[in-house]
């Protein structure tokens, strides 16, 4: 021991520890001074960066309004939806968990990992959607395994319910995500990126009434961003109830009766221009586009050739075929072409400037006055009333009955139409008008076109003597105290002051096209109610002139316009059936059954109208055969 | 063996007490790590509780028993704690990709931190046969680097970088202590210079780099690597002068610091105590390192002193090392904060630490002319 001390003392030993204690006092300064700097120089900084981490602002989405009928049945609720999410903080092994998933949704795993790679750079920390809307089965899976996949979790969020499948689906449209081009514009002001919003029809066009106010929490979350505790809460406001003026049971009966087909149906209330059903067909779905429509489900609705997406009722323009027969009416009566005595000889044809326009009736309808001429569909008279007419006269009529101008019914890409005048060939062709092109719009061929609702109103303006109301499809929006924060009043957009005598005429006319056994309409009259029509069958090909129909073309469309009951009507009504061949066999027979739907009133025993006395201008009440209801 | 009266007269009190008083701001603040914010009591504070037990009956050990004796079976307990970390290697429990724990029936033990001891003792033994005034040369230091470098690379191997390189921090800070002749000091110094490099391309392991990397730039990496610096910042800053108050720690209670109760233990308190608490911990720090130095001045034996200044040395290097890193001056490296983590082997290897330093300076009397 002694011998260690012939090296070093504890002088040197000492020496050494002062130097060490330098050191060390050195570095317990840097560490003080470290600690100075972050908790009081930048502790302000740390201490927002610390509430920052923790306090989190998250939406409360705002339950969409529902959409009822008029008789307050709801058609469009909310559901809750099970939305499928994944933290990758947690979620470890990710591959394994996503294998694992797939297997228990029975799905490939390939569009989940997809969906995390696109939103990968919202770090690990936030959830990811990665299945949107899981079906009940698999959330019982999901719950059941819950264990063996980490960072899965599932959120619950209210979705929109078209509760029944296809049903009004043009008319109530539907939701989807809101794109870069909607974010920007002012009507989306409070939406964000992510959210759904109406996308097409009256959820389009009553957006902000129906999208409520969205709500907010303040909450403080974890390190895994788990909400610990809430701190403060905004409540979301729901979106105001939108009641329409939908009959549910009508349209029911509608889209029953146009299906298989394509075509359109419209029902309107004749004194108010309320839309009592409105159908387009083939419908679509508007449920699968809530979540985002797959692809295949789009390929296939913009594929399929009878157009579902179309609303056919209001963006379809067709030729208005012999309904527009009303129209020539009118006007050859309004400006005194003709009166009630007025008849011309029908041989089945018409010869103008050496060429020949032919009637639908081969044989000709012999004598005709107006009321026949319209009862009977008879080409042949209203050519000559619009060769008397000139082409701007007729389109005086057609216009003052809303035809060549949209309704301003408020859905989406509606149509105008087109009534042609002189001067709009002149502007459009560069041509002059032909005199002969007359004969083919007055029979409503030609350059004309229509949509089924401009009808549909022209029918309910005849039926309520005259006045033209602006359609109209929401009555009004409730809040969520029940008080109306909308009504609609009807809006008469025009007047038609008709000599009553024209009235009465063009009345009587409609009123034998159902009742009066030659009437074209004839087979599908009421056995328990009186209602007037005109039936039509719009050439597909050859249109402008009536050139012999090609065999190989596809079938004509049929067409029906109507009123119910003929006195005092309740219901206007206008049909179209694409290559439905007849009118008053593939189109007035709808009719019927939604006159029978609407009205109820099966037990009431038809009694004739005054009109209907002097019916008979032919003679025999002969019953027609099944295919002598035709018109062109 | 007689009980010396003079060794409860010469009893280091101070040391005791200073101790007691650390393990006390350690488990109160563990508590808080453990069971602030969480919906089910944590056993943590509990078990930690049955570590200082141990570690206490450890401490007795180690005083009771004379530090001479340790000195002559010295290469004892360094062989079998080698023996233990090659046992690591060869049967330990893999845990979160590396092999550090050995487990005996109903404890786990990490054999790495028991060895820092074996090699103060062993380097302590060795230096206080060679120590002189004008400093060792090349060939003294052949078997000290021996006595270092296996352990180091044994723990390398598991691997363990924070422990490895506390061993080699622990060596070196002796062997500077004894003082190096100024030509092979200058040798050494180039021969790392060299060597560093060296070990970035062929040694490191691509997470290791990457805390480097983190480290010198927290932001490269706001989510990963680098997150853990940033919310132990945040945490720490977020304490200004007063703290948030006891369990109040938002960025503990909430789990935005990572291993809150081992290695990021001193964000935990820097938040809830802030500066106030802080800036305490740190003199309390302070003064015990300052009264192992003293322990280790007042011996009058070699092997006493550079055993006090070895032992001191591994509280120091903790304590920079751990407070540096938590607060963004050091990379992340898994080193404890000795009587503040949560964990049994370093609970154990801390308390036989405070045993070995009570044990030289109760037996400086021996040695007094």
């Amino acid at each position: 021991m002694p011998n260690y001390f012939e090296n070093v003392d504890s002088e040197w030993f000492s020496q050494r520890l002062t130097r060490v204690l330098i050191v060390v006092l050195l570095a317990f300064a840097a560490l003080t001074a470290r600690l100075i700097y972050l908790q009081v120089i930048a502790g302000k900084d740390f201490r927002k960066q610390s509430q920052i981490n923790s306090i989190r602002l998250q939406d409360v989405d705002a339950p969409r309004g529902l959409i009822l009928d008029r008789n307050m049945n709801a058609l469009v609720d909310n559901r809750p939806s099970f939305d499928l999410y994944i933290t990758l903080k947690d979620a470890k092994p990710l591959e394994q968990t996503l294998q694992k998933l797939a297997a228990l949704l029975q799905e490939p795993p390939d569009p989940m990992a997809a969906r995390i790679n696109n939103s990968k750079k919202r770090g690990i920390y936030a959830p990811i959607l990665i299945k949107p809307d899981i079906s009940r089965d698999s959330l019982a899976a999901v719950e059941v395994h819950r264990f063996a996949l980490p960072g899965v979790e599932v959120h619950v969020t209210p979705r929109r319910h078209y509760i029944y499948e296809n049903h009004a689906a043009h008319l109530l449209g539907y939701m989807g995500e809101i794109n870069t081009a909607e974010l920007q514009s002012k009507t989306y002001e409070d939406c964000k990126s992510g959210d759904v919003i109406g996308k097409f029809g009256t959820e389009k066009a009553f957006e902000s009434a129906l999208r409520g106010k969205r709500g907010g929490r303040q909450v403080q979350v974890n390190a895994a961003g788990q909400v610990e505790r809430v701190l403060s809460v905004v409540d979301a406001r729901r979106g105001h109830d939108l009641v329409l003026t939908l009959d549910h049971p009508l349209q029911k009966k509608t889209e029953e009766m146009l299906a298989g087909h394509a075509g359109a149906a419209v029902a309107l209330e004749p004194d108010t221009g309320r839309v009592l059903a409105l159908v387009s067909s083939p419908a679509f779905d508007p449920n699968q586009f809530v979540s985002g429509i797959s692809h295949d489900n789009w390929n296939a609705l913009i594929n399929n050739p009878f157009r579902p997406l179309e609303n056919k009722a209001v963006q379809a323009e067709y030729p208005p075929a012999s309904t527009y027969k009303i129209v020539t009416a009118i006007a050859g009566l309004e400006e005194k072409v003709i009166d009630a005595k007025t008849t011309y000889y029908c041989p089945g044809y018409y010869t103008f400037a050496k060429r020949s326009y032919r009637c639908w009736k081969r044989g000709g309808h012999g004598e005709v006055d107006v009321v026949k001429a319209l009862s009977q569909s008879c080409d042949v008279y209203f050519y000559k009333v619009g060769e008397s007419l000139g082409v701007d006269r007729l389109a005086k009529y057609a216009h003052a009955l809303g035809l060549g101008s949209p309704t301003q019914i408020g859905l989406d890409r509606e149509s105008r139409g087109l009534i042609p005048t002189a001067a709009w060939k002149l502007k459009r062709y560069g041509v002059p008008w032909q005199k002969g092109e007359t004969l083919s719009i007055a029979i409503g061929q030609g350059f004309d076109l229509v949509t089924p609702l401009q009808m549909a109103v022209l029918m309910a303006a005849i039926g309520n003597g005259g006045t033209r109301y602006k359609p109209y499809l929401v009555e009004k929006a409730l809040d969520n105290d029940g008080n109306t924060t909308f009504q609609a009043y009807p809006e008469a957009v025009a007047t038609l002051e008709l000599q009553p005598e024209t009235a009465a005429l063009v009345k009587k006319g409609l009123w034998d096209v159902v009742n009066y056994p030659r009437g074209t309409a004839y087979q599908a009259r009421s056995t328990e109610i009186f209602y007037s029509g005109k039936t039509g069958t719009a050439q597909v090909v050859g249109r402008g002139d009536d050139n012999a129909p090609n065999k190989l073309a596809p079938k004509d469309h049929a067409w029906f316009v109507a009123y119910a009951p003929s006195e005092n009507p309740k219901i206007a009504i206008a049909i179209i059936v694409e290559h439905g061949e007849h009118g008053s066999s593939a189109a007035a027979p709808i009719a019927g059954e939604m006159i029978k739907t609407y009205l109820g009133l099966e037990t009431l025993v038809p009694s004739a109208p005054d009109a209907a006395i002097k019916a008979d201008n032919s003679g025999g009440a002969v019953t027609p055969s099944r295919t002598a209801g035709e018109s062109q | 063996m007689m009980i010396d009266r003079r060794l409860v007269q010469y009893f280091d009190w101070w040391m005791l007490c200073l101790t007691a008083a650390i393990t006390t701001i350690g488990l109160i603040n563990l508590y808080s790590a453990t069971n602030a914010g969480a919906d089910m009591h944590s056993s943590l504070f509990t078990k930690q509780l049955i570590w200082y037990a141990g570690g206490t009956v450890i401490m007795v050990a180690a005083f009771l028993v004379d530090f001479k004796v340790y000195e002559r079976w010295g290469h004892l307990i360094y062989v079998i704690c080698l023996a233990l970390l090659v046992a690591v290697l060869l049967v330990g429990k893999f845990v979160a990709g590396s092999k550090r724990w050995l487990v005996l029936g109903p404890v786990s033990i990490q054999p790495s931190e028991m060895v820092k001891i074996a090699v103060i003792i062993m380097l302590s033994k060795y230096y206080a046969r060679v120590v002189r005034t004008e400093g060792i040369g090349f060939r003294e230091l052949i078997t000290p680097g021996l006595i270092t470098a296996i352990p180091f690379l044994l723990i390398v191997r598991q691997p363990d970088l924070g422990t490895a390189m506390q061993v080699l921090l622990i060596a070196s800070a002796i062997t500077m202590y004894i003082k190096i002749e100024r030509r092979t000091l200058i040798a050494l110094v180039i021969t790392a210079a060299s060597v560093v490099p060296m070990m970035w391309l062929f040694f490191l392991k691509g997470y290791q780099k990457e805390r480097i990397m983190t480290f010198l730039d927290p932001g490269r990496d706001p989510l990963g690597a680098g997150y853990h610096i940033i919310q132990s910042k945040i945490a720490i800053g977020s304490g200004m002068l007063t703290g948030k108050g006891y369990l109040q720690g938002t960025q503990n209670a909430l789990d935005f610091l990572p291993e809150q109760h081992t290695d990021f233990i001193f964000s935990v308190l820097a938040e809830e105590w802030g500066l106030v608490g802080g800036l305490m911990m740190l003199l309390v720090f302070l003064l015990l390192i300052v009264w192992g130095l003293q322990i280790a001045q007042r011996s009058r034996d070699p092997f006493g002193t550079i055993l006090a200044v070895g032992v001191t040395a591994m509280f120091a290097w903790q304590v920079f090392i751990n407070v540096g890193m938590v607060m963004g001056l050091m990379p992340v490296v898994g080193v404890t904060l000795p009587f503040i983590s949560y964990g049994g082997s370093s609970v154990l290897t801390t308390m036989a630490g405070v045993g070995l330093l009570l044990n030289v300076s109760m037996r400086r009397f021996k040695f007094e002319k």
